[in-house]
């Protein structure tokens, strides 16, 4: 009798389970449609926009393998779980969740060389790919680098890879502009500024080692408020950064500046990154009106003096506070000419530009030849925000925050709001 | 249907006209130049943070239309806020904010008062008066 029972419950499952194949292979016939509002962006004729997942979460910086899997960071734990691995297994164009895991929040994710790297807002780990460029063992990634400082302010660290065996992390000041008292008015700044011994800037770590600290971290570059866009390029074998100028001039200086200056400036800055550069934060920040570094008013600046003989130029000055969130230098063949070797940068939008109506919430598209920014900076796509002005940036209904190039050199964005994951190609017909 | 209207009119001017006067001592007036006063503190030093319309920023500074510490009755707790800033994390209304809030001790008893009124008598806010006597009490508590 229970053998009997076995048999067909055996053969319901094979049933169950022969069905479940048919489903499948029928799912594979299914065809990409395009859709045909792009999305609701605004992208230059011949691309095309859709979105492949939704609904992840705070979505925060992403990376393609190059089997098209998509690895997504989320800054808010969602069922217990900081990546989400995302899939098109039907081949509809619309990606899947195929798993969850890790049980830290933050920003920071990169593929290099078959490991996956990831970041909470404290530590670095690493998790070994297989051939289909997914996780072996999910359970126990290595830590390579732990107890960066985290004071809530500033705090993600995003990542990036050299060819050389290094990883750049970012750590953030958790500071305005490195006042005795933060953001308060009559305060000043300290000097020297004592945070930049531990933050404001890039520490390069190996990519090997377990329990990497600030000892035997080499600080390769300080001076930077807050990057949160950073891209290896390989061309140029060189990091670059995309820099949070500080905030607040009105506010704490409006005898100085006034509400329209203070919205503008300073600029949000795009850096070039040489091994001890120092880009001049708390004590200078960039106006691109005047085209130069002008010293802080918390060290004795008055909006106009110049300051900053050592440090370095943007190459890129961006008007303020937009919040440039994802740097990615495009290597595919997909996009038209004008796009190779340039930069494209995800800016997350504004807060500080009040009363002023905010800006930003699109992602940019910098021309590059040489290494070097070759022609003016466009908006690339727009219209995530999915409100004409947005007045407070609670109104936008996404906030671009993550890029990533897929194998077939589509871009993705990630947007952090309501975890939504927009593909954009270029077909030439 | 007009007469209902009427009538229902005639109640509600009634009932709002009543209830302040049963609540606070503040007088309409008063109260009116308060939130004026309060309202220029805002624009110069809070309305970076917490924006114009009260809604604050996601993720980052709290909004303070319907939150409900701004509309509570603890005014000590709000008074400290607006003199010490705010630096450590903290849940409110269910949520965490990754800023600092600024210090602004140099502020006079009346401008902190007159700013909490502000607040609290904004947007969907509506609670009583802070005074510059309740600010200057517990400024005296305050290290
Ligand atoms: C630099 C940005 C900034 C400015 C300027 C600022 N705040 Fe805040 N405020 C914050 C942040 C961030 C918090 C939450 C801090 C935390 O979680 O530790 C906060 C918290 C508060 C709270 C507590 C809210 C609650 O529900 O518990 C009140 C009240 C408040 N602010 C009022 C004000 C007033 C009034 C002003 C102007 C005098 C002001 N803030 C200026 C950023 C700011």
């Amino acid at each position: 009798m229970k053998k009997r029972v076995l048999l067909s419950l055996m053969l319901i499952g094979a049933t169950i389970s022969f069905v479940a194949a048919n489903d499948s292979t029928i799912a594979t016939v299914k065809k990409e449609v395009a859709d045909p509002v792009n999305a609701g962006l605004k992208i230059p004729g011949g691309f095309s926009a859709s979105v492949v997942a939704d609904n992840l979460g705070r979505a925060r910086h992403i990376v393609a393998t190059q089997q098209g899997g998509l690895y997504v960071k989320l800054e808010r734990l969602k069922e217990g779980k900081g990546i989400v691995y995302l899939k098109d297994a039907d081949g509809d164009g619309k990606m899947e969740i195929s798993k969850t895991f890790a049980n830290y929040y933050g920003t920071g994710i990169a593929i290099k060389n078959g490991y996956l790297y990831a970041s909470s807002d404290q530590d670095v780990y690493r998790y070994k790919l297989d051939d289909k460029g997914e996780v072996i063992d999910a359970e126990t990634p290595q830590r390579i680098v732990k107890g960066l400082w985290d004071k809530r302010q500033h705090a993600s660290k995003s990542i990036a890879l050299d060819d050389a065996g290094h990883i750049y992390v970012n750590i953030g000041a958790p500071s305005n502009s490195c006042q005795e008292v933060d953001r308060t008015k009559g305060s000043k700044g300290m000097y020297p500024c004592p945070i930049l011994d531990s933050a404001g800037g890039i520490w390069q770590f190996k990519v090997d080692q377990t329990d990497q600290g600030y000892h035997n971290g080499i600080r390769y570059a300080t001076g930077l408020r807050n990057v949160v866009g950073l891209d290896w390029n390989q061309q140029q074998n060189k990091l670059y950064v995309t820099m949070h100028g500080r905030d607040m001039l009105y506010t704490l200086y409006p005898e100085m500046f006034d509400t329209t200056v203070s919205a503008e400036l300073p600029s949000e800055t795009f850096y070039a990154i040489n091994k001890g550069d120092d880009a001049g934060w708390p004590y200078v920040y960039y106006d691109h009106f005047q085209q130069k570094k002008i010293q802080s008013p918390e060290y004795g600046g008055d909006g106009k003096k110049a300051g900053g003989e050592k440090a370095i130029d943007p190459l890129v000055a961006f008007p303020g506070h937009m919040a440039p969130n994802a740097l990615l230098f495009y290597t595919g063949n997909q996009f038209p000419e004008k796009y190779k070797q340039g930069a494209f940068i995800a800016f997350h939008g504004s807060w500080n530009r009040s009363p002023l109506p905010q800006e930003g919430y699109y992602v940019v598209f910098v021309p590059f030849k040489d290494g070097k920014p070759n022609g003016k900076w466009e908006v690339f796509a727009d219209g995530f925000s999915g409100t004409g002005v947005v007045k407070n940036p609670r109104d936008a209904q996404h906030r671009p925050c993550g890029l990533t190039q897929g194998p077939d050199g589509s871009l993705y964005v990630s947007d952090d709001v309501k975890g939504t994951i927009y593909k954009i190609s270029y077909s030439s017909k | 249907m007009k007469k209902i209207v009427g009538v229902f009119l005639i109640l509600s001017t009634t009932t709002a006209f009543m209830l302040p006067q049963k609540k606070a001592a503040v007088s309409q007036p008063t109260l009116k130049a308060a939130i004026e006063r309060g309202k220029t503190v805002y624009l110069q030093r809070c309305m970076a943070c917490h924006q114009m319309d009260g809604g604050g920023v996601p993720r980052l500074n709290p909004p303070l239309d319907g939150a409900s510490k701004v509309k509570g009755a603890d005014k000590v707790y709000l008074i400290r806020t607006v003199i010490k800033g705010m630096t450590e994390r903290v849940e409110i209304d269910g949520e965490y904010y990754d800023n600092n809030m600024s210090a602004n001790a140099d502020l006079t008893d009346v401008q902190i008062a007159d700013v909490l009124t502000y607040i609290r008598n904004s947007w969907s806010n509506k609670a009583s008066v802070v005074s510059a006597a309740e600010v200057k009490a517990a400024r005296a508590k305050i290290k």
